[in-house]
């Protein structure tokens, strides 16, 4: 059993934001149909092919289902290709929401209402229906009409300017696309409350889901600050407000580097007798959590002075064993090589019948009778056309080559 | 009165500092009954010790963190782990939908809270349990903060300058990431609960959830085409120029432009310099890997001309995705913020009245609301162990005392 089995979403969702929310759901079971069509594919469905060295066109399109972000963000989904603009299109979508819960999309805000497609639209239709809309600032307000990407939105809700190393000029940037993640998985949760209030009440309602305000959101803290003392919150790198040392601190190899935590003066003590009691671990500049803190750059030269030659592994077991938190910066590689990361299946094997066995991120939330999991690989385009009007909405064969021909089902 | 999504669902919170917490005050803030639980001999949640604090005098009634966290839930002050108190603790859960904590697999024994206990005292509860490396694997017990959780989850190697140490995400995301996906995970437990009939265990690692979530996409690509996603400074992780972070005349503005007519709009608001036309200077791709920063330096020089505001309005009338950095008290003065209603005064009896932001989404039909202010201590014992479960006065005083 599914925890969302039975719920049913039609999916707008293009490159990141959409399609993740959507993914997660997916992987708890909810059917999600991707509305695609061949006239605008998902930004996510063009880029060189996975595999095969004909790289030409990708930019084009040529290769919509051989991309692998797409095939990570879009496993256990199915796709219909359907040309919205026609006639014939809409009224094949408007048939489907007719029997599905939930309609989801990150478009530009009005894209949705000029279709046809808005809540408005959809509730004469199907009165309980679930809208969500993702976007970047929200569906109005001044700033609405501003294109955004996952890092502007970082910029827009102020998470940006605390990035950097401290005193020194912002760096502003991650590669984390960190907006439209955050956007994601905050939307996997309110899709579902809504569709709680539903169970409960019958009620459907209308979702507006702004990405740099839901970044705002994770600001509370410096967001009280100023609002307590009119401070305004600068970056500072991997210090902490009281804790250290706290810091990333260099090891053997290339970019590989151990952080280590210590709040405590019992943390510290383990820290001290790990590495073997130093002349300098009884300085009096490092007697409590107070002259740590105060002497923290010295600090940090001297623990780099020790771990740097070591393998940032054997560093985290030595000090985990000291009671000492340790933990190394492990990267996507180091992550798919790893053996916690692999007893908790953080990545998932799936066959894919263009590209064979792939591995594709896990779930990222573990629930013991109903767990989900990967049961399908990402759609190819279209794909699921013909359950999706045959079965579904009871379309005969030949209807469906006619539509197919008019480039309704396109 | 407006209705709320979450109206009915009672929640028993035992968590400290941040991810538990803020799963609980997500449920909270569309109206589920959220009753804090915390321990007065440890001077209650740590949060209370974190500050922002009004004048940075520390008080455990004003720490920004905590009232901002805890807002529109209820609070006890209650030793669970005494005998008299498990009883009162069991008492609750037995009424209640969905417990969350967040502390470590073997604390979690210790304190009585673990899956297997609490199953025993009512199959129907979710127990939602968030720790930094989850309940099995080999880093099962191994400790990590924030800072730890942000190097695991691959976080951190996204950020900072190439040859130097990788830098955290600011503040605490990792923990927020990981409560929202227990929240997530929450909600799907409770809309699946009546048809198997019986609660679940629900086990979010601080640690996978941002190596899930915010890094996994990675993972497919390195498989087939080798790492991404490492840090390079000010700029991103594309292959076209520009995506990169820029001064201009008073703060930072962010660039990018996935499309190619979005450059070129752009080179024509700058009134198409002659060095545009170099051949050196139309690979954008070439741009983004070989030269950035000599690209950059010719921005920049026409960057300094204007303010950020000037900059994104130019931007905005000609569809050119820049955006201005933000900083936080622009961020708490935004005119957009302003129209979405999204930062919400509230009075508490000790912190006295304060703005509080509130959330990325609006429901239509119920709406996030913000009424109470965070509970004061034990702030809510005669309430639910008096009014509620039935205790005396004289029971009370023992059971909450320190």
């Amino acid at each position: 059993m599914y925890g969302l089995e039975g719920y049913r979403i039609i999916d707008f969702g293009t490159a990141w934001a959409g399609p993740m929310s959507t993914q997660l759901l997916a992987d708890m079971g909810a059917e999600v149909i991707k509305v695609e069509t061949q006239g605008r594919l998902d930004g996510l469905r063009m880029g060189r092919p996975i595999v095969g060295d004909d790289i030409a066109g990708g930019d084009e399109g040529k290769w919509p289902n051989l991309q692998p972000a797409f095939h990570a963000l879009n496993r256990n989904k199915l796709s219909i290709t359907v040309d919205i603009k026609t006639e014939e299109g809409l009224a094949l979508i408007r048939d489907l929401i007719k029997i599905s819960d939930v309609v989801s999309d990150n478009f530009s805000p009005g894209v949705m209402d000029r279709a046809g497609l808005g809540y408005d639209d959809l509730v004469k239709i199907k009165p309980d229906i679930i809208c969500v809309s993702l976007s970047g600032v929200g569906q109005y307000g001044p700033l609405r009409d501003a294109t955004l990407y996952a890092n502007t939105i970082m910029a827009l809700s102020g998470l940006s300017s605390l990035i950097g190393y401290k005193d020194e000029p912002l760096l502003g940037m991650s590669a984390v696309a960190y907006g439209d993640a955050n956007a994601s998985i905050h939307a996997a949760f309110i899709i579902q409350a809504a569709l709680y209030h539903r169970k409960m009440t019958g009620e459907g309602q209308r979702i507006d889901l702004a990405e740099a305000q839901m970044g705002s959101s994770l600001m509370g803290e410096a967001l009280m600050d100023y609002f307590m003392n009119g401070r305004v919150a600068k970056p500072q790198g991997n210090r902490h407000p009281y804790m250290a040392p706290h810091n990333n601190y260099p090891c053997e190899g290339e970019d590989k580097w151990v952080s280590i935590a210590v709040k405590t003066d019992e943390e510290w003590q383990g820290f001290c007798e790990a590495i073997g009691n130093p002349a300098w671990c009884r300085d009096r500049k490092f007697a409590d959590a107070k002259s740590r803190w105060e002497n923290q750059e010295e600090l940090d030269r001297r623990i780099s002075e020790w771990t740097i030659g070591q393998e940032n592994n054997d560093v985290m077991e030595l000090l985990q064993a000291a009671g000492v938190a340790a933990v190394s910066c492990l990267n996507t590689e180091d992550q798919y090589f790893d053996p916690h990361f692999n007893e908790r299946q953080s990545h998932i094997e799936i066959e894919h019948p263009l590209v064979g066995v792939e591995s594709l991120y896990g779930i990222p939330w573990r629930l013991s009778e109903t767990p989900g999991d990967i049961h399908r690989p990402a759609p190819s385009i279209g794909e699921h056309n013909d359950y999706v009007f045959g079965e579904l909405l009871g379309k005969a064969k030949t209807e469906i080559e006619r539509l197919v021909k008019a480039k309704v089902i396109y | 009165m407006l209705k709320k999504a979450l109206s009915g669902l009672k929640i028993v919170e035992y968590g400290h500092f941040i991810s538990a917490p803020y799963c609980a005050k997500l449920m909270a803030d569309l109206g589920a009954e959220v009753i804090k639980i915390e321990n007065p001999a440890e001077g209650g949640d740590e949060a209370r010790r974190h500050g922002p604090f009004p004048g940075d005098v520390p008080h455990p009634e004003k720490s920004g963190l905590f009232l901002w966290l805890n807002a529109n839930k209820k609070g006890i002050a209650l030793d669970i782990t005494s005998e008299a108190g498990r009883g009162v603790f069991h008492k609750l859960l037995k009424d209640a939908d969905v417990f969350v904590a967040n502390y470590p697999p073997l604390r979690s024994e210790e304190l009585g809270i673990d899956y297997e206990t609490l199953s025993k005292v009512n199959p129907q509860l979710i127990v939602t349990s968030i720790s930094p490396f989850g309940q099995t694997g080999p880093y099962r017990d191994y400790k990590a903060y924030e800072l730890n959780c942000q190097a695991a989850g691959g976080v951190s190697v996204a950020s900072g300058d190439p040859d130097r140490e990788p830098i955290a995400l600011p503040m605490f995301q990792t923990y927020y990431q990981a409560g929202a996906a227990a929240a997530g995970a929450t909600m799907t437990a409770l809309l699946v609960r009546d048809k198997i009939g019986r609660g679940q265990h629900i086990d979010i690692s601080e640690v996978e959830v941002p190596a899930n979530n915010l890094v996994g996409q990675h993972l497919t690509t390195f498989i087939y085409r080798g790492l991404t996603g490492i840090r390079k400074g000010h700029q991103g992780g594309y292959f076209n120029y520009p995506t990169c972070c820029l001064p201009c005349k008073d703060g930072y503005i962010c660039l990018v432009a996935p499309q190619v007519a979005q450059w070129k709009r752009f080179i024509e608001l700058m009134g198409t310099p002659e060095w545009s036309k170099e051949p050196r200077y139309r690979d954008r791709r070439e741009m983004a890997e070989s030269y950035p920063d000599e690209v950059d330096a010719l921005l920049i020089d026409w960057f300094k001309n204007y303010t950020k505001e000037e900059i994104f309005a130019m931007c905005m009338e000609r569809h050119i995705p820049f955006a201005p950095v933000r900083t936080v008290d622009e961020v708490a003065h935004d005119r957009q913020l302003e129209a979405r209603r999204f930062f919400v005064e509230l009075d508490h009896p000790e912190a006295g009245k304060l703005k509080y932001p509130t959330t990325g989404y609006e429901l239509s039909k119920t709406p996030v609301q913000l009424e109470r202010a965070a509970p004061r201590l034990g702030e809510h014992n005669q309430e639910i162990l008096g009014g509620r479960l039935g205790y005396t006065a004289e029971d009370i005083e023992k059971l909450t005392k320190k």
